[in-house]
């Protein structure tokens, strides 16, 4: 049988798959990628919730963190185009004006 | 084999394999084709869940607009040039352990929680619920997301158009 800490738990592995991918990958798209695996590890675990507690409003958060998620990567990859377009580079550690 | 378990852990291992794809892969496409399979693995997970509401918007706006718009960006920026490179940067050790000691720390939490027992949905059918509630306790947080979506799209023109 299939319970809530099934979900949760793959909505941890998920969620860790979406940090390290975050951490230490170079190419700004892969880590706009893990930030979408990492907001979808969060709507697994409210679905999860919202289904053991059989009440709907778990769902509702998920289809706000959904409309966060899409203004997140629509002004994320804008400005990945902006800074491709002056910088000619998509390594995030050779983006570092503001670093030293 | 229960049918329920199995789908489970098919759509298990679509999204958590295909997440793994996704931040291995050094082309930026392979990526976004592995990031499909894992949205796809997450939106079988909510019909398991008996969300059929979230499993529809997850395949109409990740799949047919967040995965898409990433893709019309691999084909705007020049990726190939990256494809030499090295693909972790240098400090990718503290990066793991980080991500290692919160999976821990994560682990240890989840395994001594105790939650209190299910309670079954009402019986009307799942995109009734999802609207009544909605539209009913969250109509504010609704009208507000709908600004932030506006802010969001002038935001990313004005980000992304040409400079004079």
């Amino acid at each position: 049988m299939i319970s809530t800490m099934h979900y949760v738990a793959v909505s941890l592995a998920m969620l860790l798959i979406g940090t390290v991918g975050l951490l230490t990958r170079r190419n700004i798209v892969i880590i706009l990628m893990s930030i979408e695996l990492i907001l979808n590890a969060v709507n697994i675990n409210l679905v999860a919730f919202s289904k053991h507690h059989g009440n709907a409003a778990g769902q509702v958060f998920a289809i706000f963190v959904i409309a966060v998620a899409v203004a997140e990567a629509a002004v994320g990859l804008g400005i990945l185009l902006a800074l491709y377009r002056n910088r000619e580079t998509v390594q995030v550690d050779e983006i570092d004006l503001l670093k030293w | 084999m229960n049918l329920d378990v199995f789908f489970f852990y098919a759509f298990t291992t679509l999204a958590l394999g295909g997440g793994l794809l996704a931040i291995t892969r050094r082309s930026a496409v392979h990526a976004a084709i592995a990031l499909m399979v894992s949205l796809l693995g997450v939106a079988g997970l909510y019909l398991q869940l008996q969300a059929e509401f979230l499993f529809v918007s997850q395949i109409i706006i990740y799949i047919g607009g967040i995965l898409l718009l990433f893709l019309f960006v691999i084909m705007l920026v020049n990726l190939d040039a990256g494809k030499g490179l090295r693909q972790f940067h240098k400090n990718w050790p503290l990066g793991a352990a980080v991500t290692a000691l919160t999976g821990i720390a994560l682990a240890v939490l989840l395994s001594r929680a105790q939650l209190p027992p299910a309670q079954q949905m009402p019986s009307t059918g799942n995109v009734e619920l999802v609207a009544d509630t909605l539209f009913q306790d969250y109509l504010v947080p609704f009208e507000v997301a709908s600004l932030l979506l506006l802010v969001a799209v002038v935001g990313s023109v004005l980000l992304a158009r040409k400079r004079a």
